[in-house]
Protein backbone atom coordinates (compact mmCIF):
# COMPACT_ATOMS: atom_id res chain seq x y z
CA UNK A 1 0.00 0.00 0.00
CA UNK A 2 1.12 3.31 -0.76
CA UNK A 3 1.66 5.50 1.79
CA UNK A 4 -0.70 8.36 1.62
CA UNK A 5 0.37 11.94 2.23
CA UNK A 6 -1.25 13.97 4.61
CA UNK A 7 1.02 16.86 3.43
CA UNK A 8 2.15 16.68 -0.08
CA UNK A 9 5.78 16.10 -0.97
CA UNK A 10 8.74 18.01 -0.96
CA UNK A 11 10.84 18.45 -4.02
CA UNK A 12 13.70 20.62 -2.69
CA UNK A 13 14.06 22.16 0.77
CA UNK A 14 13.75 20.81 4.40
CA UNK A 15 11.16 19.05 6.11
CA UNK A 16 11.03 20.05 10.09
CA UNK A 17 9.30 16.62 11.46
CA UNK A 18 7.80 15.43 14.56
CA UNK A 19 7.07 19.30 16.16
CA UNK A 20 4.69 19.02 18.85
CA UNK A 21 1.56 20.08 17.34
CA UNK A 22 1.22 23.17 19.91
CA UNK A 23 4.61 24.19 19.04
CA UNK A 24 4.04 24.42 15.10
CA UNK A 25 3.21 27.97 14.99
CA UNK A 26 6.01 28.88 17.39
CA UNK A 27 8.62 27.07 15.17
CA UNK A 28 7.52 29.10 12.44
CA UNK A 29 7.75 32.70 14.45
CA UNK A 30 11.16 31.65 15.62
CA UNK A 31 12.34 30.46 12.33
CA UNK A 32 10.72 33.74 10.99
CA UNK A 33 8.66 32.11 8.05
CA UNK A 34 6.27 34.70 8.60
CA UNK A 35 8.15 36.72 5.74
CA UNK A 36 8.69 33.63 4.15
CA UNK A 37 8.12 34.51 -0.10
CA UNK A 38 8.42 31.14 -1.48
CA UNK A 39 5.74 28.14 -0.38
CA UNK A 40 5.22 26.71 2.91
CA UNK A 41 3.45 23.52 4.07
CA UNK A 42 2.39 22.79 7.25
CA UNK A 43 -0.12 20.14 9.10
CA UNK A 44 -0.90 20.04 12.92
CA UNK A 45 -2.35 16.70 14.89
CA UNK A 46 -1.27 14.44 12.51
CA UNK A 47 -0.97 10.86 13.42
CA UNK A 48 2.36 9.85 14.77
CA UNK A 49 3.37 6.66 15.77
CA UNK A 50 6.33 7.55 18.50
CA UNK A 51 4.23 10.29 19.72
CA UNK A 52 0.09 9.65 18.88
CA UNK A 53 0.27 13.34 17.70
CA UNK A 54 2.33 15.65 15.97
CA UNK A 55 3.00 18.70 13.64
CA UNK A 56 5.67 19.05 10.62
CA UNK A 57 6.50 21.82 8.21
CA UNK A 58 7.95 21.43 5.13
CA UNK A 59 9.72 24.48 3.99
CA UNK A 60 10.28 25.32 -0.03
CA UNK A 61 14.15 26.09 -1.05
CA UNK A 62 15.16 26.71 2.38
CA UNK A 63 17.92 25.31 4.16
CA UNK A 64 19.23 26.20 7.93
CA UNK A 65 22.13 27.15 9.48
CA UNK A 66 22.94 24.68 12.60
CA UNK A 67 22.73 27.30 15.17
CA UNK A 68 19.26 28.73 13.43
CA UNK A 69 17.39 25.26 13.35
CA UNK A 70 18.56 24.47 17.23
CA UNK A 71 16.68 27.49 18.40
CA UNK A 72 13.85 25.27 17.89
CA UNK A 73 14.88 22.61 19.79
CA UNK A 74 13.29 25.04 23.27
CA UNK A 75 9.91 24.95 22.05
CA UNK A 76 10.18 21.39 20.01
CA UNK A 77 12.93 19.29 21.66
CA UNK A 78 11.96 16.24 19.49
CA UNK A 79 11.76 17.81 16.46
CA UNK A 80 13.59 16.06 13.59
CA UNK A 81 15.47 17.96 10.39
CA UNK A 82 15.08 16.48 7.04
CA UNK A 83 17.00 18.25 4.17
CA UNK A 84 15.56 16.95 0.59
CA UNK A 85 16.95 17.53 -2.66
CA UNK A 86 15.13 15.96 -6.01
CA UNK A 87 12.77 14.44 -3.13
CA UNK A 88 15.61 12.29 -1.90
CA UNK A 89 16.30 12.35 1.70
CA UNK A 90 19.67 13.81 1.87
CA UNK A 91 19.88 14.21 5.55
CA UNK A 92 18.13 13.25 8.88
CA UNK A 93 19.15 14.76 12.19
CA UNK A 94 17.78 15.52 15.76
CA UNK A 95 17.57 18.82 16.87
CA UNK A 96 19.94 19.87 19.90
CA UNK A 97 19.55 22.92 22.38
CA UNK A 98 22.51 25.36 21.54
CA UNK A 99 24.65 26.44 24.55
CA UNK A 100 23.56 29.84 23.60
CA UNK A 101 20.38 31.34 23.00
CA UNK A 102 19.95 35.06 21.89
CA UNK A 103 16.56 36.99 21.85
CA UNK A 104 13.91 33.79 21.72
CA UNK A 105 13.20 33.33 25.31
CA UNK A 106 12.23 36.52 27.69
CA UNK A 107 13.87 36.27 31.33
CA UNK A 108 12.20 35.36 34.14
CA UNK A 109 13.16 37.56 36.48
CA UNK A 110 11.18 40.66 36.59
CA UNK A 111 14.02 42.73 37.79
CA UNK A 112 15.79 42.01 34.94
CA UNK A 113 17.00 44.44 32.77
CA UNK A 114 15.93 42.79 29.67
CA UNK A 115 12.65 42.95 31.11
CA UNK A 116 13.08 47.39 31.56
CA UNK A 117 14.86 48.16 28.13
CA UNK A 118 15.12 46.89 25.02
CA UNK A 119 17.84 44.68 25.18
CA UNK A 120 18.24 41.33 23.60
CA UNK A 121 18.21 38.84 26.10
CA UNK A 122 21.35 36.27 25.97
CA UNK A 123 21.35 33.04 27.71
CA UNK A 124 23.55 30.06 28.42
CA UNK A 125 22.39 26.42 29.12
CA UNK A 126 22.79 25.24 32.22
CA UNK A 127 24.38 21.38 32.07
CA UNK A 128 22.30 18.93 33.66
CA UNK A 129 19.08 17.04 32.82
CA UNK A 130 16.60 19.42 33.17
CA UNK A 131 16.23 22.70 30.39
CA UNK A 132 17.60 25.67 32.50
CA UNK A 133 19.13 29.02 31.11
CA UNK A 134 21.02 31.41 32.97
CA UNK A 135 20.96 34.88 31.76
CA UNK A 136 24.02 36.56 30.42
CA UNK A 137 22.70 39.95 32.27
CA UNK A 138 21.19 39.00 35.63
CA UNK A 139 22.91 35.78 36.30
CA UNK A 140 19.46 34.38 37.36
CA UNK A 141 17.84 30.75 35.96
CA UNK A 142 14.53 30.21 33.90
CA UNK A 143 13.42 26.82 33.98
CA UNK A 144 11.39 25.39 31.36
CA UNK A 145 8.05 25.61 33.40
CA UNK A 146 8.79 29.38 33.22
CA UNK A 147 9.80 29.85 29.86
CA UNK A 148 7.96 33.10 27.90
CA UNK A 149 8.76 33.17 24.18
CA UNK A 150 9.29 36.07 22.87
CA UNK B 1 43.18 44.22 33.24
CA UNK B 2 43.60 47.69 31.42
CA UNK B 3 40.40 48.67 30.22
CA UNK B 4 38.51 45.34 31.60
CA UNK B 5 35.02 46.20 33.54
CA UNK B 6 34.28 44.45 36.36
CA UNK B 7 30.89 43.17 36.64
CA UNK B 8 30.23 39.94 38.17
CA UNK B 9 33.41 38.53 41.11
CA UNK B 10 33.99 35.73 38.40
CA UNK B 11 34.97 38.55 35.34
CA UNK B 12 38.63 38.13 37.37
CA UNK B 13 40.42 34.90 38.09
CA UNK B 14 42.03 33.87 40.96
CA UNK B 15 45.44 35.44 40.42
CA UNK B 16 43.71 39.00 38.93
CA UNK B 17 41.67 39.31 42.49
CA UNK B 18 45.01 38.58 44.14
CA UNK B 19 46.78 41.11 41.95
CA UNK B 20 44.17 43.45 42.85
CA UNK B 21 45.09 42.65 46.54
CA UNK B 22 48.67 43.39 46.32
CA UNK B 23 47.89 46.65 45.05
CA UNK B 24 45.54 47.81 47.60
CA UNK B 25 48.15 46.94 50.34
CA UNK B 26 50.32 49.39 48.56
CA UNK B 27 47.72 52.05 48.33
CA UNK B 28 47.09 51.09 51.75
CA UNK B 29 50.59 52.78 53.14
CA UNK B 30 50.71 55.55 50.26
CA UNK B 31 47.16 56.36 49.86
CA UNK B 32 48.10 59.87 48.52
CA UNK B 33 49.21 59.23 45.15
CA UNK B 34 48.87 61.94 41.87
CA UNK B 35 48.39 58.89 39.53
CA UNK B 36 45.32 60.34 38.04
CA UNK B 37 46.02 63.48 37.06
CA UNK B 38 43.71 64.20 33.97
CA UNK B 39 41.35 61.37 34.44
CA UNK B 40 37.91 61.57 35.21
CA UNK B 41 35.56 59.12 36.99
CA UNK B 42 31.62 58.79 36.82
CA UNK B 43 29.68 57.07 39.77
CA UNK B 44 26.32 56.89 38.67
CA UNK B 45 24.31 55.95 41.27
CA UNK B 46 20.73 55.24 40.44
CA UNK B 47 20.00 54.84 44.13
CA UNK B 48 21.43 55.85 47.67
CA UNK B 49 24.47 54.58 48.98
CA UNK B 50 26.84 55.83 51.23
CA UNK B 51 29.83 54.00 51.97
CA UNK B 52 30.60 52.76 48.20
CA UNK B 53 29.81 56.08 46.34
CA UNK B 54 31.65 58.43 49.20
CA UNK B 55 35.02 55.65 49.11
CA UNK B 56 34.95 55.06 45.20
CA UNK B 57 34.70 58.79 45.51
CA UNK B 58 37.41 59.20 48.09
CA UNK B 59 39.54 56.55 46.12
CA UNK B 60 39.33 58.99 42.99
CA UNK B 61 40.30 62.08 45.24
CA UNK B 62 43.23 60.59 46.89
CA UNK B 63 44.61 59.60 43.42
CA UNK B 64 44.08 63.10 42.10
CA UNK B 65 41.38 62.65 39.52
CA UNK B 66 38.01 64.16 38.89
CA UNK B 67 34.46 62.67 39.72
CA UNK B 68 31.27 63.51 37.98
CA UNK B 69 27.91 62.30 38.85
CA UNK B 70 24.48 62.24 40.52
CA UNK B 71 23.72 59.99 43.93
CA UNK B 72 20.27 59.42 43.14
CA UNK B 73 18.18 58.92 39.71
CA UNK B 74 16.20 62.05 40.88
CA UNK B 75 18.68 63.90 40.14
CA UNK B 76 19.37 62.66 36.38
CA UNK B 77 17.72 62.57 33.13
CA UNK B 78 16.47 58.76 34.09
CA UNK B 79 13.36 61.02 35.90
CA UNK B 80 12.77 62.52 32.84
CA UNK B 81 12.09 59.13 30.94
CA UNK B 82 16.10 58.30 29.39
CA UNK B 83 16.69 54.77 28.64
CA UNK B 84 19.92 53.31 30.55
CA UNK B 85 21.68 52.81 27.48
CA UNK B 86 21.63 57.01 26.13
CA UNK B 87 22.63 57.86 30.08
CA UNK B 88 25.92 55.29 29.63
CA UNK B 89 26.63 56.32 26.38
CA UNK B 90 26.73 60.56 26.99
CA UNK B 91 28.23 59.69 30.31
CA UNK B 92 31.42 57.46 28.92
CA UNK B 93 31.87 60.66 26.19
CA UNK B 94 32.43 62.66 29.43
CA UNK B 95 34.59 59.92 31.41
CA UNK B 96 37.50 57.90 31.44
CA UNK B 97 35.55 55.25 34.18
CA UNK B 98 32.20 54.63 35.02
CA UNK B 99 31.47 53.35 38.17
CA UNK B 100 27.63 52.32 38.54
CA UNK B 101 24.98 51.33 41.07
CA UNK B 102 21.78 50.02 39.70
CA UNK B 103 18.60 48.67 41.37
CA UNK B 104 17.88 46.61 38.48
CA UNK B 105 19.58 43.40 37.83
CA UNK B 106 22.21 42.93 34.45
CA UNK B 107 21.91 46.76 34.31
CA UNK B 108 25.67 46.45 34.23
CA UNK B 109 26.25 43.88 32.39
CA UNK B 110 24.44 45.80 29.74
CA UNK B 111 26.37 48.72 30.69
CA UNK B 112 29.70 47.62 30.02
CA UNK B 113 28.15 45.91 26.58
CA UNK B 114 27.46 50.12 25.13
CA UNK B 115 29.87 52.13 27.31
CA UNK B 116 32.99 53.28 25.71
CA UNK B 117 35.05 53.15 28.64
CA UNK B 118 35.02 50.71 31.35
CA UNK B 119 32.56 49.94 33.70
CA UNK B 120 33.02 48.97 36.96
CA UNK B 121 29.76 47.58 38.83
CA UNK B 122 28.91 48.87 42.65
CA UNK B 123 26.29 46.59 43.07
CA UNK B 124 23.10 45.85 40.59
CA UNK B 125 20.25 44.70 42.50
CA UNK B 126 20.29 41.10 44.29
CA UNK B 127 22.97 40.26 41.83
CA UNK B 128 26.51 41.16 42.20
CA UNK B 129 28.63 43.62 44.36
CA UNK B 130 32.02 42.50 43.70
CA UNK B 131 33.89 45.07 44.37
CA UNK B 132 32.85 44.31 47.95
CA UNK B 133 33.60 41.06 47.83
CA UNK B 134 37.20 42.23 46.62
CA UNK B 135 37.40 44.64 49.64
CA UNK B 136 35.93 41.62 52.26
CA UNK B 137 38.90 39.46 51.23
CA UNK B 138 41.32 42.19 51.32
CA UNK B 139 40.31 42.65 55.02
CA UNK B 140 40.54 39.00 55.83
CA UNK B 141 44.10 38.11 54.39
CA UNK B 142 44.88 41.81 56.38
CA UNK B 143 43.32 40.55 59.31
CA UNK B 144 45.01 36.52 59.02
CA UNK B 145 47.67 37.44 56.99
CA UNK B 146 46.50 34.26 54.67
CA UNK B 147 43.12 33.89 53.18
CA UNK B 148 43.67 29.67 52.82
CA UNK B 149 42.61 27.46 55.09
CA UNK B 150 40.31 29.52 57.40
CA UNK B 151 37.01 29.28 59.33
CA UNK B 152 34.83 31.25 58.23
CA UNK B 153 31.01 31.99 59.75
CA UNK B 154 28.18 33.97 58.19
CA UNK B 155 25.70 34.87 60.41
CA UNK B 156 22.61 36.43 59.85
CA UNK B 157 20.58 36.58 56.19
CA UNK B 158 22.77 34.00 54.36
CA UNK B 159 19.60 33.88 51.82
CA UNK B 160 19.45 37.56 50.56
CA UNK B 161 22.61 38.89 51.23
CA UNK B 162 24.91 39.49 48.12
CA UNK B 163 27.46 40.16 49.62
CA UNK B 164 27.69 36.49 51.77
CA UNK B 165 26.98 34.42 47.82
CA UNK B 166 29.51 36.45 46.30
CA UNK B 167 32.02 36.04 49.37
CA UNK B 168 31.48 32.69 50.01
CA UNK B 169 31.92 32.03 46.17
CA UNK B 170 35.21 33.92 46.15
CA UNK B 171 36.73 31.74 49.12
CA UNK B 172 35.79 28.69 47.26
CA UNK B 173 39.45 29.20 45.85
CA UNK B 174 41.06 29.49 49.68
CA UNK B 175 40.34 26.21 50.49
CA UNK B 176 38.08 27.72 53.33
CA UNK B 177 35.67 25.83 55.72
CA UNK B 178 31.94 27.09 55.80
CA UNK B 179 29.95 27.95 59.30
CA UNK B 180 26.70 28.72 58.19
CA UNK B 181 24.71 30.74 60.96
CA UNK B 182 20.99 31.54 60.17
CA UNK B 183 17.25 30.90 60.96
CA UNK B 184 15.52 28.11 58.90
CA UNK B 185 13.95 30.32 56.36
CA UNK B 186 16.89 32.35 55.86
CA UNK B 187 19.65 29.48 54.64
CA UNK B 188 22.12 29.66 52.10
CA UNK B 189 20.72 29.07 48.65
CA UNK B 190 21.41 25.99 46.81
CA UNK B 191 22.79 27.40 44.39
CA UNK B 192 25.99 29.58 46.91
CA UNK B 193 26.45 25.76 48.12
CA UNK B 194 27.24 23.91 44.82
CA UNK B 195 30.09 25.85 44.57
CA UNK B 196 31.45 24.38 48.16
CA UNK B 197 30.36 21.49 46.73
CA UNK B 198 32.07 21.36 43.49
CA UNK B 199 35.35 22.48 44.62
CA UNK B 200 34.97 19.99 47.60
CA UNK B 201 35.00 21.94 50.59
CA UNK B 202 32.85 21.57 53.73
CA UNK B 203 30.07 23.59 55.50
CA UNK B 204 28.34 23.16 58.48
CA UNK B 205 24.62 24.63 59.22
CA UNK B 206 23.76 25.64 62.89
CA UNK B 207 21.15 28.38 63.59
CA UNK B 208 22.63 29.08 67.32
CA UNK B 209 25.70 31.57 66.71
CA UNK B 210 27.04 30.76 69.89
CA UNK B 211 27.91 27.06 68.58
CA UNK B 212 30.70 28.91 65.81
CA UNK B 213 32.69 31.45 68.13
CA UNK B 214 34.85 29.02 70.45
CA UNK B 215 36.46 27.95 66.90
CA UNK B 216 35.93 30.84 64.14
CA UNK B 217 38.62 32.42 62.58
CA UNK B 218 36.04 35.41 60.99
CA UNK B 219 32.74 35.79 62.11
CA UNK B 220 30.66 37.71 59.45
CA UNK B 221 27.93 39.40 60.37
CA UNK B 222 25.02 40.36 58.20
CA UNK B 223 21.78 42.48 58.72
CA UNK B 224 18.67 40.74 58.44
CA UNK B 225 16.42 43.28 56.14
CA UNK B 226 12.63 43.82 56.76
CA UNK B 227 11.88 44.27 53.20
CA UNK B 228 12.51 40.68 52.64
CA UNK B 229 9.93 39.56 54.79
CA UNK B 230 6.33 40.08 53.42
CA UNK B 231 5.14 38.33 56.71
CA UNK B 232 5.98 41.07 59.47
CA UNK B 233 5.30 38.61 62.19
CA UNK B 234 7.84 36.39 60.65
CA UNK B 235 10.45 39.43 60.98
CA UNK B 236 9.78 40.09 64.47
CA UNK B 237 10.51 36.80 65.30
CA UNK B 238 13.95 36.64 63.25
CA UNK B 239 15.23 40.00 63.93
CA UNK B 240 16.66 40.16 66.98
CA UNK B 241 18.36 36.36 66.82
CA UNK B 242 21.95 37.36 66.21
CA UNK B 243 22.89 40.15 68.45
CA UNK B 244 26.74 40.01 69.12
CA UNK B 245 28.22 41.70 72.30
CA UNK B 246 31.62 42.12 74.11
CA UNK B 247 30.79 38.96 76.83
CA UNK B 248 30.15 36.93 73.45
CA UNK B 249 33.83 37.38 72.26
CA UNK B 250 35.83 36.29 75.70
CA UNK B 251 35.77 32.53 74.84
CA UNK B 252 36.71 33.57 71.04
CA UNK B 253 40.47 32.84 69.12
CA UNK B 254 42.60 35.48 69.58
CA UNK B 255 42.95 36.22 65.56
CA UNK B 256 39.41 36.09 65.11
CA UNK B 257 38.09 39.42 63.94
CA UNK B 258 34.05 40.47 63.30
CA UNK B 259 33.49 42.09 60.07
CA UNK B 260 30.47 43.34 58.65
CA UNK B 261 29.40 45.03 55.42
CA UNK B 262 27.58 47.25 57.57
CA UNK B 263 25.24 49.58 57.81
CA UNK B 264 24.31 47.22 61.16
CA UNK B 265 21.48 47.85 62.99
CA UNK B 266 21.79 46.02 66.52
CA UNK B 267 23.41 42.64 65.15
CA UNK B 268 26.59 43.94 66.57
CA UNK B 269 26.53 46.01 70.36
CA UNK B 270 28.20 49.00 69.90
CA UNK B 271 30.13 47.48 73.31
CA UNK B 272 31.99 45.35 70.33
CA UNK B 273 33.13 48.51 68.79
CA UNK B 274 36.14 49.04 71.43
CA UNK B 275 37.08 45.47 71.29
CA UNK B 276 40.52 44.61 69.54
CA UNK B 277 38.33 41.58 67.33
CA UNK B 278 35.91 44.62 65.96
CA UNK B 279 37.45 45.31 62.43
CA UNK B 280 34.43 46.36 60.46
CA UNK B 281 35.18 49.93 60.48
CA UNK B 282 38.63 49.15 59.07
CA UNK B 283 36.63 46.77 56.79
CA UNK B 284 34.92 49.72 55.34
CA UNK B 285 38.25 51.79 54.95
CA UNK B 286 39.84 48.91 53.20
CA UNK B 287 37.60 49.91 50.62
CA UNK B 288 39.36 52.91 49.65
CA UNK B 289 42.59 51.15 49.08
CA UNK B 290 40.80 48.28 46.91
CA UNK B 291 38.87 50.72 45.16
CA UNK B 292 42.06 52.76 44.28
CA UNK B 293 44.09 49.76 43.15
CA UNK B 294 40.78 48.75 41.06
CA UNK B 295 40.91 52.02 39.62
CA UNK B 296 44.20 52.54 38.69
CA UNK B 297 44.92 49.12 37.06
CA UNK B 298 41.87 49.54 35.18
CA UNK B 299 42.74 52.85 33.80
CA UNK B 300 46.55 51.07 33.00
CA UNK B 301 48.23 53.19 35.20
CA UNK B 302 49.31 50.46 37.66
Amino acid sequence: MVKELKVSALEHGTVIDHIPSKSVFQVIRILNLENYPNQILFGINLESKKFGTKGIIKVHNRFFKKEEINKIALVAPTATLIIIKDFQIIEKTAVQIPNHIEGIVKCFNPNCITNFEKVTTKFTLVPGDEIKLRCHYCEKTTSKNNMVFI
Amino acid sequence: MKGKSLISINDYSKEEQLRILELASEFEKNPVQPLLNNSVVATLFFEPSTRTRLSFESAVCRLGGKVIGFSDSSSSSVKKGESLKDTIITVSNYSDLIVMRNPVEGSARFASEVSKVPVINAGDGANQHPTQTLLDLYTIKQTQNTLDNLNVAFVGDLKYGRTVHSLVIALCNFNCTFHLVSPMELKLPSAVKFHIKEKKLTYHQYTDMNDVLPFVDILYMTRIQRERFSDPLEYEKVKNLYNLNKNMLSHTKENMKVLHPMPRVNEIDTDVDDTPKAHYFQQALNGVYVRQALITSILGIK
